[in-house]
């Protein structure tokens, strides 16, 4: 398994692997003792060294933004973690967090004393109140431990870390709409500038950082940036959690350094279900645009998927078998958009409402062709015209399968209907 | 009489910035949005939740427009209205770029799917943002041809305010101006996606004084009032520009009439004064012009002693006859135009031939009346513009959201946009004040002199001093100290739109028209000349209370009278007993306890269907034209000169135009004026026990006349509450919500009580809301001691 690069998920097979002892007897907690010690700049510069890139979906350098905090501004800083993971097939925070919530407090108390923030958040959707109750758990035997709260590892530094409940909306994994919620407005996306490292949180300069972002941070002090810049490609540096999911023997995440290719996983995951081949997957979560066969060995990381005419995002791998109506799947998708779209802007609001009546129209045989090219337009109406990213995310699906399978929905238009056993995609045991 | 030149403030250079738009280059100072730079050359972006005085927010995607700077290109287009220009920029809209002008018609079609087509029966429809720009930046035809959005319709967001949402394309102007503007945020957006919506709070409709701007600048019909709803279509309505007369913030207006009936009154454009918002009171409060006890005829009282129809010549003859010749006085209110208030002057010194006329229909005082010949009378040099640029506000005895609104939105502006310092000596604390973060100075009604002295200002601070001022004594004298002092700018401020003009135009005891003092031979000579008569008067006339006294004793044997409510002036029940007892002329627009006390009454245009003008507080005029074309243009100047006629003693004003032109011809006296003569710091009485010290302001929606006949806009009224503090609460053993019983001598009010911040020994009440009239039920105001005790 040389392919694998495990550390966020080495110790995910012990049993107490989530407890601080089980943390602490792999070493845990010595690269924050460590941090501390350092000059808070040179940990920034360690991290931008090190090529880390926002695991979240934009791969932003973490480093670089962290450095963008205006030191010396006599304001109080904030760091906020972003776990409002929502997006339809990304998985990785929250198994994450589940069985090694203490890497995330680690990272975080890293981060906080880097970017010289005495306030830290931890922002999670609600849904996930095991994952909450194990993240509980963690912070109060790190404040327990005298790793958070006053004088953190008797440093005399100030570190508070606050567990706050998203109440389960989308658009609140948008950083700004996560600062609205945060700060107990309704969540919508802010306009910027003012970017949130100059007026974020409570218009303080803020630090968002995705769960996989920060909980890198701690390997990194521990191993040093030229151990991280060794895993990955030229541009995209060091191993991330590739989460597989669907119409696969072996689901589940990969920890593995960014480049590796679909191929590769698949192999590691012993297949595509039996009997059956691969028809389309989506890189990084529903908001990138999909892949099919031909994109087996394109390399997943940030460039690689770029240059394929997708996005990495979140390396939400989600794999659908032949059986797959893929308008089927698009229209769910695209109800989900509409659903989540938060209201503010034209584009997302009205676009994603008359996306799902078209989409479901064509599901259900009651389209015509030319409602492909009235789709496509309405797409090239919403993408880049709305206010965030939400917006683009809903078309990423429609035009991407419209580009790959054009001829399935036009024969859902010849056939006045859809072709497709639906029951044939699930994961049920085909009857005899 | 003036109006404001130029008036120099402080002009700090800017930066400019040249940018290209479509081709053509505009110089525009730093800071501008590109939205606004076009528009600087014709070019009209399309937008919806754009608005020049709201912060961006870029939730439309309506001016979508191609942004390069240095040469690189966004990649795709930008919100014209969230993007400041800056140096190299080169903007294509969609006159010269096609992706632009696609985006802006995708999104148009976007707005128009969920959007019904109810143009035809939409009170929006032919005055509306969205029609007209979907039919300038839209496509055709909608390739959208699914389920729309729906829900029940309307909403009532408050008693005037009335919500469809299937309309609204959800732009937050509304939640916006509430929230930015107003401070009051009352109204949020709801739920998400195309089911977003605006609403209230579950027990909290919006109840904001400014609610009706809303109205205004929603884009499309979602927001209507209650009162316009379904009455006209824009294109039916003569709007004819006019000023508000309901306070001396002085708004600039619009007013909507349909075949001889107004129906709709909207805020005017001025950015000087009232930008452009006003309050609800302006906007809704003029159904009193249309109610059903107008005036139309004149009335003569007959031999029985009743009230009856007569002619005009009939009724002048007999005006005339009770008035000639004998010991006459004029009362008049600050609710007369500046045009009216001179024609009563004139007509007092030439055909009365005294100086006893009082434009003062409210409570005053000699203080008063010495500062406002001093100090205001002639003084020009505070504007809103100062309230701009102040360094800190002092408020004395005023109440800027109760008593001038647009004073408030000012005053709000400056502490939102600069962290304004607001510092205000009152009784009681408000919900102005909280607004404001304002520091409260809190005395007990009577002593509020003494703490005048303690505030520090600047030469950039203003202070700012209601009418109420009059009723504490030293207050008034407290205030010109300290602005003589600190070098503040000190401004007067009074409730009524006309008060400022009439003391301009000598409707006072010891004023002549342009501030002339009467006790000046030089001044009554000057305005002799003018008039064309021999001399004036020269003996300093009496006040309004003195006139009502002067009555009372048959020192006076008759008055006219116009513009005045008996109600508003202390020992009003004794007041009408004299005029009873007297021989009145009253020249009013709808009947009253004065017209019913009345020998002759002479009916008079209300202020749409007559021209004029208004002095506001900063002395600034606000002239308007008569909106029904209907009505006989029948100003009181006109009675009056009419009635000059009748007794053979003319006054020679025939229209108000050729009025406003003799004010203007008289100009400003720029002689000596009377020295102010400070008068000692008051103190409040000591109480013990029940007692407790009165005071009391008006609430901007109360039963104020001018209010009548508008009940939706009475639904917003502030609940009426005794307020008291939490110490006496205790001891009166009331919570909130408990009924007291506030009595003196005189009588009685029982309220509900609201406990809050007030000083220890005060009880408030609202001087003249339902159930809570001050000055009718105990003949006291502010000052003197009533009992508070459970009820």
């Amino acid at each position: 398994m040389s392919l694998l690069t495990p550390v966020l998920s080495a110790h995910w097979d012990e049993k107490d692997s989530f407890t601080i002892e089980g943390y602490k007897r792999n070493g845990g907690y010595q690269a924050a003792a460590k941090a501390l010690a350092m000059d808070p700049d040179a940990l920034i510069q360690l991290v931008k060294d090190s090529g880390l890139r926002g695991r979240g979906g934009a791969g932003f350098p973490t480093g670089m933004k962290w450095g963008f905090i205006p030191q010396g501004d006599n304001k109080d800083h904030y760091l906020v973690v972003n776990a409002d993971e929502s997006e339809p097939g990304t998985c990785k925070d929250m198994p994450l967090l589940m069985a090694n919530p203490h890497v995330l407090v680690e990272g975080v108390i890293i981060a906080a004393y880097a970017i010289r923030a005495k306030n830290a958040f931890i922002y999670i959707r609600g849904e996930v109140t095991h994952v909450v109750r194990r993240l509980n758990q963690a912070i109060a035997d790190a404040y327990k431990a005298g790793y958070l709260g006053k004088n953190v590892f008797g440093t005399g530094n100030d570190i508070d870390l606050v567990l706050h409940i998203g109440a389960g909306a989308y658009i609140c994994g948008e950083e700004t709409a996560l600062l609205d919620s945060l700060e107990g407005f309704r969540g919508q996306p802010r306009l910027r500038p003012p970017f949130p490292a100059i007026a974020g949180l409570y218009a303080r300069p803020t630090v968002v950082n995705n769960v996989e972002s920060i909980s890198a941070v701690p390997a990194i002090v521990t191993n040093g940036a030229e151990w991280y810049q060794s895993m990955g490609t030229e541009k995209s540096k060091g191993a991330t959690l590739y989460s597989l999911s669907g119409h696969v023997n072996n689901p589940g995440q990969f920890e593995a350094p960014l480049g590796i290719t679909l191929r590769q996983i698949l192999e590691l995951a012993g297949g595509i279900r039996n009997g059956h081949k691969l028809k389309f997957w989506t890189p990084g979560g529903s908001s990138t645009p999909l892949f099919t066969d031909e994109h087996l060995d394109v390399p997943l990381d940030y460039e690689g998927v770029s240059a394929a005419g997708s996005m990495l995002g979140t390396k939400a791998l989600q794999i659908f078998d032949e059986t797959t109506c893929v308008v089927r799947a698009v229209l769910r998708w695209t109800e989900f958009y509409k659903h989540e779209s938060c209201g503010k802007c034209t584009p997302c609001r009205e676009g994603t409402w008359w996306l799902v009546q078209i989409l479901r129209d064509l599901e259900e045989g009651k389209g015509s062709e030319a409602d492909l090219q009235k789709l496509l337009d309405l797409c090239d109406n919403i993408m880049g015209r709305s206010f965030c990213a939400l917006g683009d995310g809903a078309t990423s699906p429609i035009t991407s399968s419209i580009k790959y399978f054009r001829d399935e929905y036009i024969a859902h238009v010849k056939g006045r209907g859809c072709p497709f056993d639906a029951s044939k995609s699930t994961l049920f045991a085909e009857a005899k | 009489m003036t109006t404001l030149a130029n008036t120099a403030t402080e002009v700090t250079p800017v930066e400019m910035i040249t940018v290209v738009i479509d081709g053509f280059e505009v110089t525009v100072p730093k800071g501008t949005l590109i939205i606004r730079a076009a528009e600087k050359l014709g070019i009209q972006i399309p937008r919806f939740c754009d608005h020049p005085l709201l912060d961006p927010v870029g939730a439309c995607r309506q001016c979508l427009v191609d942004v390069e700077i240095n040469g690189r290109a966004f990649p795709k287009p930008q919100a014209s209205c969230t993007i400041p220009v800056e140096p190299n920029m080169i903007v294509k809209t969609q006159l010269t770029s096609d992706v632009a002008d696609k985006a802006q018609k995708g999104v148009m079609e976007l707005l128009l799917g969920n959007h019904p087509l109810d143009c035809p029966v939409c009170d929006k429809g032919g005055e509306c943002p969205l029609q007209n720009q979907a039919m300038s930046n839209g496509n055709a035809e909608s390739r959208l041809t699914g389920y729309k959005r729906t829900f029940e319709k309307p909403i009532n967001i408050s008693s005037q305010v009335l919500l469809d949402r299937e309309r609204c394309v959800l732009c937050a102007r509304c939640t916006r101006f509430s929230t930015q503007i107003a401070s009051d945020p009352f109204i949020t957006l709801n739920h998400r996606g195309a089911l977003q919506q605006v609403g209230i709070y579950e027990n909290d409709p919006f109840n904001s004084y400014f609610s009706g701007n809303t109205v205004q600048i929603c884009p499309v019909g979602a927001l209507t009032g209650a009162s316009y709803r379904f009455r006209a279509r824009p294109f039916d309505l003569v709007s004819t520009p006019s000023a508000c007369e309901h306070c001396a913030s002085g708004c600039d207006m619009r007013t909507d009439v349909r075949r001889g009936k107004t129906l709709r009154r909207l805020a005017g454009d001025d950015a000087a004064v009232n930008e452009e918002w006003n309050c609800d009171k302006g906007r809704w409060a003029f159904k009193y012009v249309t109610s059903v006890d107008r005036l139309s005829q004149p009335l003569v009282r007959n031999a029985e002693g009743i009230l009856v129809e007569a002619s005009w010549p009939e009724a002048l003859a007999a005006a005339a006859a009770g008035l000639k010749g004998k010991r006459a006085a004029v009362l008049t209110g600050g609710r007369v135009t500046t045009e009216d208030a001179y024609g009563y002057a004139k007509f007092a010194r030439i055909a009365l031939k005294t100086n006893d006329i009082d434009f003062r229909a409210r409570v005053s005082s000699a203080e008063e009346g010495d500062f406002l010949a001093a100090k205001v009378a002639g003084n020009f040099g505070v504007h809103y513009s100062n309230i701009d640029s102040a360094d800190q506000i002092l408020l004395v005895a005023f109440e800027p959201e109760e008593e001038s609104p647009i004073v408030f939105l000012r005053i709000n502006k400056n502490f939102k946009k600069h962290g304004l310092k607001v510092t205000s000596i009152a009784t009681k604390g408000s919900i102005a004040m909280d607004k404001l973060k304002a520091d409260f100075i809190k005395v007990a009604p009577g002593s509020e002199a003494a703490a005048v002295a303690g505030v520090a200002l600047t030469a950039k601070s203003v202070i700012l001093v209601g009418e109420r001022a009059s009723e504490s004594a030293g207050l008034i004298s407290a205030a010109v100290a300290l602005a003589e002092k600190s070098g503040a700018k000190l401004a007067w401020i009074p409730r009524r739109a006309g008060e400022r003009g009439a003391l301009e135009s000598g409707a006072f005891p010891t004023l002549l028209p342009g501030g002339r003092p009467v006790a000046d031979s030089a001044a009554r000579v000057d305005i002799a000349a003018a008039w064309g008569v021999d001399s004036l008067p020269a003996t300093p006339g009496r006040t309004t209370h003195q006139i009502i006294e002067a009555l009372g004793n048959q020192e006076l044997d008759s008055v006219v009278v116009g513009g005045v409510d008996a109600h508003d002036l202390l020992h009003s029940g004794k007041a009408l007993n004299a005029l009873k007892n007297s021989f009145v002329v009253s020249l009013e627009i709808a009947t009253s306890s004065i017209t019913d006390v009345a020998d002759v009454v002479l009916p008079v245009a209300a202020i749409t269907e007559k021209s004029g003008s208004f002095l506001n507080w900063e002395g600034r005029a606000r002239s308007f034209d008569a909106a029904v074309s209907e009505s006989l243009n029948r100003s009181d100047v006109r009675i009056l000169s009419a009635l000059a006629d009748a007794m053979g003693e003319s006054i020679m004003l025939g229209t108000v135009s050729a009025t406003a032109r003799e004010i203007a011809q008289l100009g400003k006296w720029d002689g000596a004026r009377a020295p102010f003569v400070p008068v000692a710091a008051g103190s409040a009485p000591s109480v013990s026990g029940d007692q407790a010290v009165l005071t009391s302001w008006r609430r901007l929606l109360d039963m104020g006349t001018m209010q009548r006949g508008e009940d939706n806009l009475a639904g917003t009224r502030r609940q009426t509450v005794a307020v008291i503090s939490e110490k006496r609460a205790a001891t009166a053993g009331v919570a909130t919500g408990d009924q007291v019983r506030i009595s003196n001598a005189n009588g009685s009010i029982t309220l509900p009580v609201l406990v809050e911040d007030i000083h220890d020994d005060a009880v408030w009440i609202p001087r003249n809301s339902f159930g809570s009239q001050a000055l009718t039920a105990l003949d006291a105001v502010h000052g003197e001691l009533v009992t508070v005790v459970k009820a």
